[in-house]
């Protein structure tokens, strides 16, 4: 059985995953790269209220193709976006908005891992390329917020979906990080086959 | 029909390329998965499930359907030679908007994009001249993912084949996931700089588990296809098994003083496509 978590999450299910786990997720998600990400903080230092809560919702590094047919929002393509860009945002962004589920790939630095462990939130990795399975998972886009000021790959799409996924937990909220322990392996991979090559040299 | 069967055919190319991944591909995708561990397994079988439905919807596998790339092989007799850099420009609007692809071409000093996929220099188009009267046409659509994983050394001749290795196992590990691994390691060795990339780009158009046709080219490529799975890398760069679905080199003779080496990564999704003319003017997409 696929383990499916539901938005709004709770501190407590967080905190129950562990890096190498695969979860799906059901609810809705918000949209957000570089630019987004700054607008949002911006908006929260200046005291503005948002149009949505990011702490109901789960964060997804991306910037879909979505097409207006009659009026309606369709996602065509919603694969993720290198998440290492949004490390100079995330922690103050988790700080101040305590969003739990974090969805991107390729992986976040130092800073991030240690933000989500202070609030209880996990990194999760989806496939990139994926941009087809992801737009399945889609059901319906009921609001965008910055279209005009952003542009449709910039701007904050809230997505409802079903089961979308699969999520790897790559970074949890006990300091634990895949990509530092993968980084580690190949260190090691690397220096024996540099031995094995000038053995054979 | 602008172009006849000759447009109609480039413009399926186009089309076909971004939305169905070769079979070659798609059998050494699942022989990976087959094999792998289980995070690796699960990027996979993922990949593998969004191939799926890209093909059936007729949707782009990736939201990046690439820079349009086109190596033509034609005959200097070829009936359609003056007409074939506007029907591949042509074929690439008319794919773009029905597709549709995302429009990828910036240009770098206003920042505006024409949003049809062309304009300067691109679509890109390699020539071969040849003999007689045929042609043959590569379609290479390349995502920018990967293609920022590329990498010219030019090394001195002093560190040899083992120092050619050396740099191409080095520089794939240290790329990680970012170019979307499992993927297909292009590397082009000696000539100068511009032709070790160039034929590093051209030894992609070969299908995988085709090895070169100079054994020691193809131990080579054996060689680096073993060791750089040892790394550890893995799919999307999660650690696992498969990093490569496949190594190719090509080669050129080099100058006494220099070995270039011209790596080309392209991603999981190594979308290739090929229209054959023949000399009765016979075309077929495969």
């Amino acid at each position: 059985m696929n383990k499916v978590l539901r938005t709004p999450l709770s501190e407590a299910e967080i905190r129950d995953l562990r890096v190498g786990e695969t979860i799906y997720v059901t609810g809705e998600l918000f949209t957000a790269r570089d630019e987004a990400h700054r607008v949002l903080l911006d908006a929260a230092h200046g005291g503005e209220r948002l149009p949505f809560r990011p702490q109901d919702l789960a964060l997804f590094h991306c910037g879909p193709v979505v097409e207006s047919r009659d009026g309606v929002w369709r996602v065509t393509s919603a694969g993720p976006t290198t998440s290492a860009r949004m490390e100079m945002f995330e922690a103050d962004f988790l700080d101040t908005y305590s969003t739990r589920l974090v969805i991107g790939k390729g992986g976040m630095g130092k800073k991030t891992l240690e933000a989500l462990g202070r609030v209880g939130a996990v990194y999760t990795h989806f496939t990139g390329g994926a941009g087809a399975l992801a737009a399945r998972a889609i059901r319906r886009v009921p609001a965008v917020y910055w279209l005009e000021e952003l542009g449709m790959p910039e701007a904050v799409w809230i997505l409802e979906v079903e089961a979308f996924g699969p999520l790897t937990v790559t970074m949890d909220s006990h300091g634990g990080s895949l990509h530092e322990v993968v980084a580690a392996r190949v260190e090691a991979n690397l220096t024996a086959i540099r031995a094995e090559m000038s053995r054979e040299a | 029909m602008k172009y006849g069967d000759l447009g109609e055919a480039l413009f399926e190319a186009v089309k076909q390329a971004a939305t169905e991944l070769p079979d070659d591909v798609v059998a050494a995708l699942e022989r990976a998965r087959d094999a792998e561990d289980p995070v690796g397994r699960v990027q996979l079988e993922a990949i593998l499930q969004n191939v799926e439905i890209a093909r059936r919807e007729g949707a782009a596998m990736c939201q990046d359907t690439g820079i349009q790339t086109f190596v033509v092989f034609v005959g200097s007799e070829f009936a359609h030679l003056g007409v074939l850099r506007e029907a591949i420009v042509d074929a690439v609007r008319r794919a773009t908007a029905a597709v549709p692809l995302r429009p990828n071409t910036v240009d770098p000093f206003t920042g505006r994009n024409p949003g049809d996929n062309t304009g300067r220099f691109v679509p890109y188009i390699v020539w071969e001249i040849e003999k007689g009267n045929e042609c043959r046409i590569h379609l290479l659509p390349k995502g920018g993912g990967s293609e920022n994983c590329c990498a010219l050394r030019m090394l001195p001749p002093g560190a040899g084949l083992a120092g050619v290795e050396r740099f191409v196992i080095d520089h794939v590990a240290a790329c990680e996931g970012k170019p979307c691994p499992p993927g297909v390691i292009g590397v082009g060795i000696g000539g100068g700089a511009d032709l070790a990339l160039k034929l590093a780009k051209l030894s992609l158009l070969r299908p995988l588990g085709e090895r070169h046709s100079e054994p020691a080219a193809a131990r080579m490529e054996e060689r680096l296809l073993q060791r750089i799975n040892e790394t550890g890398v893995g799919p999307m760069g999660l650690g696992g098994r498969t990093t490569a679905l496949d190594v190719h080199v090509e080669f050129a003779h080099r100058h006494p003083a220099s070995l270039p080496v011209g790596i080309v990564y392209q991603c999981w999704a190594d979308r290739r496509k090929v229209v054959r003319v023949d000399a009765a003017g016979r075309v077929e997409v495969s």
